[in-house]
């Protein structure tokens, strides 16, 4: 089964496009890397097929629905249900123990206190940082603090699970050993992954990879999909409406 | 890449105790388990020429006896031996010798810049696969830290070769303008 699907789709911020037609499809279950040079268009890319942006152009397909469509709060509460997002760092509420952090999703969508620090402990005893339970992240190391993030975003069993360069803050150690996870629990879970990353060791991580260049899939790159619409060069509508929107704070704000 | 020294090697498990030949061989294989497997007939004539050069000496032969049940211990000068290449720092990559670079400038020389992208395209998506391939390696619940350690050598240097290769797709134009020129 096709889990999301772009169709053509194009994104500016302003007068900068970002993306310029990217069709893709991603399986049920398959771990894609999103790779390509700084500032070719991988994170708008994910925050499209997550919803978090809306496309200028083109079309954003989840399990065949087309979501682009939907309005903000509809496209809100798929993100808090059906989609887990993990990004570099930063997403842990520094007043809460990383428990409580990890719980939130579930509280947000009705589940009780005691049933959500359950389900809290369970997902950190998972990911090797149960010892942290009741520890804030300000003393906690970068890479325990990413294993809680990938712990809230999994907390929730989404369907897909989007990582834009969740190891991008972290030394190869702790990087490698947030990507074992993450590996290891979306394939028990089936789940599937779009994981942005810029560096080759960490798409070594997917079962394919997507290459981008200034916008477009780079078809010379490794001969998976050529833009097969709204090319380069194509309108991009809503100048100036979107400047900003992909910041980071409206991204945390998707989540919380 | 630097070669692996196959007799210090050799030498370094029998400092564990002595074996023979065919131990040998599998305690190599486990220990080093993404280097090429060693042949027998590499390790007899491996153990040949350190039991000539006094490294290694014959410390008795197997029940069932024969030429290649013959137990190898390490000798003093053996251990000295290792304790010599040991205390070596290995020159860090004296030149450039990598094949990659090689067929990027002739085929820059013989052709244009449009063949040493095929090149480069080519050899990034096999790279790029057996990188996949190793990294699933690291990550099997089954591997062991000599299957991590080994697979992260080569996933590293892989890696970096990779970087390589996506620098060079960016400059091969003015590369060979600057060959022709
Ligand atoms: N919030 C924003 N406002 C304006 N331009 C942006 C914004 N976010 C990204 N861009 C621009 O869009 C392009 C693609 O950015 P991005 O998707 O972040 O690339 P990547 O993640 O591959 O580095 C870049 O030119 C970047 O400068
Ligand atoms: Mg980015």
């Amino acid at each position: 089964m096709t889990e999301l699907q772009a169709r053509g789709v194009v994104k500016a911020y302003g007068p900068t496009p970002a993306l310029r037609g990217i069709t893709l499809d991603v399986a049920e279950g398959e771990i894609v890397a999103v790779t390509g040079p700084s500032g070719c268009g991988k994170s708008t890319l994910l925050y499209c097929l997550a919803g978090i942006l809306r496309p200028d152009a083109g079309q954003v397909t989840w399990r065949g629905e087309r979501i682009d469509t939907w309005s903000e709060a509809a496209r809100s509460r798929l993100r808090r249900t059906e989609f887990g997002v993990l990004f570099q760092f930063g997403q842990l509420v520094p007043e809460l123990t990383a428990a409580e952090n990890v719980a939130l999703p579930l509280l947000l969508a009705g589940t009780g206190r005691r049933a959500g620090r359950t389900a809290a402990l369970a997902w950190l005893d998972r990911l090797g940082v149960a010892d942290l339970a009741d520890t804030r992240p300000g003393e906690m190391s970068g890479g325990q603090q990413q294993r809680c993030a990938l712990a809230r975003a999994l907390v929730t069993e989404p369907r897909v699970l989007f990582a834009d360069e969740p190891t991008g803050a972290l030394d190869t150690l702790a990087g490698e050993q947030v990507l074992g996870h993450l590996v290891r629990l979306s394939r028990e879970q089936r789940t599937t992954v779009v994981l942005v990353t810029h560096e080759p060791r960490v798409a070594g991580y997917a079962d394919r990879e997507v290459m981008l260049r200034d916008g477009v899939v780079d078809g010379t790159g490794l001969g998976i999909e050529v833009p097969s619409s709204g090319g380069p060069g194509r309108s991009t509508g809503g100048l100036g409406l979107l400047v900003g929107d992909a910041g980071a704070g409206s991204v945390q704000d998707g989540l919380r | 890449m630097i070669g692996v020294s196959t007799p210090h090697v050799l030498l370094g498990l029998l400092a564990q105790g002595s074996r023979h030949g065919y131990e040998l061989k599998r305690a190599h294989d486990q220990r080093l388990p993404r280097a090429r497997p060693l042949a027998f007939g590499q390790v007899y004539a491996t153990l040949g020429r350190l039991q000539r050069d006094g490294l290694v000496a014959p410390a008795g032969q197997d029940r069932d006896g024969g030429p290649d049940r013959t137990t190898y211990a390490l000798t003093g000068a053996g251990r000295d031996a290792l304790d010599l290449w040991l205390a070596e720092v290995e020159p860090p990559l004296p030149y450039v010798t990598s094949t990659l670079f090689a067929k990027v400038l002739v085929a820059l020389l013989v052709a244009d810049a449009e063949r040493a992208r095929e090149y480069l395209v080519a050899q990034r998506r096999a790279h790029t696969d057996r990188l996949r391939e190793l990294t699933a390696v690291k990550t099997d619940p089954s591997a062991t830290l000599d299957d991590v350690v080994a697979a992260d050598f080569a996933i590293a240097h892989l890696d970096a070769d990779l970087r390589w290769l996506h620098t060079t797709l960016e400059r091969v134009a003015d590369w060979h303008r600057e060959v022709h020129s």
